[in-house]
């Protein structure tokens, strides 16, 4: 039911029961999917804001701009790495044999942390290099935002670790099936969040 | 994966039953007692608000009486006091009480959609209050920069908590708004979700609508404030200069350099205006069930205060910039703001028009809840005028500093959320204690605090259009400022003194009443929808004994012509619908029955 017609619904003048066991305009979707989707969209307004202010800062004449390292390149592959083994993970939880599920679905876990490994790395090499947070607003942006950013992963790893901790118990597909369709969610997410800064980052 | 139907996840809410009084009471899972929970804590939060500006009310009407206010101190009191209220008293009660409380109730559910993360939301809104608290015993005390926060103003060392103090409140407002988070979370899904069976979105009552889009504006518009909050916390730990310019302090140069307190404006003003909405769409809500319950009639124009709620919310994001015209900004972005701004107008104005006739002709009923909510009509309409002045940018620039803005505000996002507070406490009172308050002295708070808080405001219009600036700590001899002036002030306090203590009628008699009160009646006001038809009184766990209930009609049929009683239940059958015996129907006798 489109919202212009919920909205100019008369309620008045109609009564009896509308909708049947599901009310009408409920999404059919589990409310955790729902919640995670509302969820994406607040990060993705923390984001985005994020993004406008460091647009207006640039604009200011102290800015300096910053060469990202050619690192983030080889980070960005293990981050998509781990987002298509999720979505693998994801298949197979929706197919009718589950071979591989845990394997496929820690490995993405695991290329995450990969990937975080990778962020920490090049922070160190850029500090190495002299780009301190507190001598350029432009660095300061990169640290902020690459740091928001895995912060969100490493929240997506919580959940991720308590459902493969489910898997190697040996639980029934059933039980982590809505976790694993909603950390393959999660992570396209923040691989999307990803290219996007990357692009800003490297730029600008 | 899809959606399972709210009546076949039944037997999951049993999972939640609490085995013992800290299961109960304490880490409840129960949205009721979370309710009270979060209205506890947002309301004593509330209290230290209130005594903060008495003090600094103090120094304003009789300076330099109490010696303890010395400029620091009055400072801080004015920061906190206007954070304290706008965030942690009246966000937290209308969203985490409120909302808590009345959500799955009206909807038909028995908790929440997660009630684990809601009982986690309230215990993260307790620990952001502690941290805010926190910083009134940490050196150098509070931060004093005014409640907007602005750098570079309010991290430099002329000003009070410029250390600790700042630190402290940016950490709360952070964890704030995780809590809100959580919370928000579960009222838009609890809406879209959890639904009972026939319970259309156009069924819901006003009160649920009101919640519903003013915590999708919270969760939209906090996350401004947060990354502000972020941002401004590296630049006082870090010594980064996302906002803190080029600057000398004292004779000596700072660390920071090039930063942009105009950005920090931009991003707290576009959390900043929301929230005005995140506070006034809830009680828009609320007053209006008050006022159709009591005026025994539909709410007029149902539809339209849908409407409203939803453009007044998508509006309230494009107005940020008219708190910002004193800084500085290109006149056709003036003139672009100032035209948003006077368009919300409209759909504000829609809202009040309807509210006066859903009154007229109603067969009015002035019980203490309706008092409030006329009050409240008074005052917004006031409050809502004066913001048309301000809107404007060539009036703005000459008031903005002014007393008028400090009425203005206080009238529009004060006193009237705080009337529809009182009302919608009294109103569901006897829902949720099970007893009736005294009317009586319901009344008389009615009359102290409407009067009372005029007696306050109105003459502060009046010290605006004089030019006596706000924000001063003494006004000192000035020829532009008569000694009237000075008097008005010592008027003005010694209102709001009287005001202040006038609340304790409110205390005293929901207190007294939770054990003295005569058993209230499950529905007493006769009302029509969902929450007055729980088995208990008040609710109990699970909220609706064995089965849940189903929705046949709209929130509103009151009066409806033939209908036995002045209200039809939102769980009545059609086909069950009372009606009087047409044999014995006498239209005439009906009315001099009711007349009578």
């Amino acid at each position: 039911m489109s919202l212009f017609k919920t909205i100019t619904d008369k309620p008045w003048e109609r009564k009896g029961i509308i909708g049947g066991l599901k009310p009408e305009g409920a999404f059919d979707a589990p409310s955790e999917k729902i919640a995670l989707s509302v969820f994406l969209v607040v990060a993705s307004v923390v984001f985005s804001l994020f993004t406008v202010g460091y647009f207006v800062r640039m604009e200011l004449p102290d800015w300096q701009p910053l060469s990202e390292p050619a690192q983030l390149w080889f980070n960005t592959g293990l981050l998509i790495i781990s987002s298509v083994l999720f979505q693998w993970a994801r298949n197979i939880a929706n197919s009718a044999n589950d071979k591989h599920l845990t394997a496929v679905f820690i490995g993405g876990g695991i290329f995450a942390i990969l990937f975080i490994a990778g962020q920490l790395v090049t922070w160190d090499s850029l500090q190495d290099a002299g780009f301190y947070m507190t001598s350029n607003p432009a660095n300061a942006f990169y640290y902020l935002m690459t740091g928001l950013h895995a912060a969100h992963l490493l929240g997506g790893l919580w959940v991720w670790s308590k459902s493969s901790i489910r898997l190697l118990a040996g639980r029934e597909k059933s039980d982590v099936k809505l976790s694993i369709e909603l950390c393959t969610l999660y992570w396209h997410f923040l691989l999307v969040v990803w290219l996007v800064l990357f692009a800003i980052l490297s730029n600008t | 994966m899809a959606y399972v139907p709210l009546a076949d996840r039944d037997h999951e809410m049993e999972m939640h039953h609490p085995h013992s009084w800290v299961e109960k009471y304490v880490w409840s899972q129960d949205h009721k007692v979370i309710a009270i929970q979060y209205g506890s804590i947002a309301v004593f939060t509330g209290i230290v608000g209130l005594a903060l500006s008495l003090l600094f009310r103090m120094q304003l009407g009789f300076p330099d009486t109490a010696t303890f206010i010395d400029p620091s101190f009055y400072y801080q009191a004015v920061t906190m006091h206007g954070m304290i209220m706008v965030v942690y008293l009246l966000t937290a009660l209308f969203l985490g009480g409120f909302g808590n409380y009345l959500i799955p109730l009206m909807c038909g559910a028995r908790d929440m959609v997660f009630p684990f993360m809601n009982m986690l939301s309230v215990w993260v809104f307790l620990v952001s209050v502690i941290i805010l608290m926190a910083s009134f015993f940490v050196g150098g005390g509070p931060t004093g920069g005014g409640w907007t926060l602005y750098p570079p103003q309010t991290n430099l060392a002329g000003t009070p908590g410029h250390d600790m103090g700042i630190v402290l409140m940016l950490i709360s407002l952070g964890v704030f708004i995780v809590a809100t988070t959580m919370g928000g979370l579960n009222y838009v899904v609890t809406v879209l979700q959890y639904r009972c069976r026939g319970l259309t979105m156009m069924r819901l009552p006003l009160s649920v609508w009101g919640i519903f889009v003013a915590t999708i504006l919270a969760l939209f518009a906090f996350p401004a404030l947060l990354v502000a909050a972020i941002m401004m916390l590296f630049d006082i730990l870090a010594g980064t200069s996302f906002f803190m310019p080029a600057i000398i302090e004292s004779g000596t140069p700072l660390d920071h350099n090039g930063g942009s307190p105009v950005l920090f404006q931009h991003l707290f003003w576009f959390f900043g205006h929301p929230e005005v909405y995140i506070v006034a769409l809830p009680a828009f809500g609320l007053v209006s069930d008050v006022l159709s319950v009591h005026a025994r009639k539909n709410i007029f124009g149902y539809r339209m205060m849908v409407w409203a709620i939803i453009a007044i919310g998508g509006l309230s994001f494009i107005v940020w910039a008219h708190h910002m015209y004193v800084s500085g900004m290109h006149p056709y972005f003036g003139f672009f703001f100032a035209t948003t701004t006077l368009i919300i107008a409209v759909p504000t104005a829609l809202k009040v028009y309807n509210w006066v006739l859903t009154l007229w002709e109603g067969d009015i009923r002035l019980n203490a809840p309706m008092y409030f909510a006329i009050g409240f009509i008074f005052t917004f309409i006031h409050g809502g005028i004066t913001g048309l002045f301000l809107g404007n940018v060539v009036i703005d620039l000459p008031l903005s500093d002014t007393y008028f803005v400090v009425a203005h505000f206080h009238m529009v996002m004060g006193v009237s959320p705080v009337l529809v507070v009182f009302a919608a406490i009294y109103h569901w009172y006897p829902k949720m204690s099970g007893r009736m308050f005294h009317s009586g002295m319901a009344k008389l708070h009615f009359w102290c605090t409407f009067l009372g808080t005029y007696a306050i405001y109105l003459p502060m219009h009046y010290l605006g259009f004089l030019g006596v600036p706000r924000r001063y700590y003494a006004l000192g001899t000035t020829d532009f400022i008569p000694q009237s002036a000075q008097d008005l002030n010592t008027t003005i306090t010694i209102a709001a003194l009287f005001v202040g203590a006038s609340q304790l009628l409110f205390f005293i008699n929901i207190i007294w009443s939770l054990r003295y009160g005569p058993k209230a009646d499950p529905n007493p006001w006769g009302a029509a929808s969902l929450e007055w038809h729980t088995p208990d009184t008040p609710p109990s766990h699970g909220n609706w004994g064995d089965s849940l209930p189903t929705v046949y009609r709209w929130a509103y049929d009151y009066s409806v012509p033939g209908a036995r009683e002045d209200f039809i239940a939102q769980n009545t059958p059609e086909t069950e619908e009372p009606t009087v015996d047409e044999q014995h129907f006498d239209p005439d006798q009906d009315k001099s029955l009711a007349d009578a």
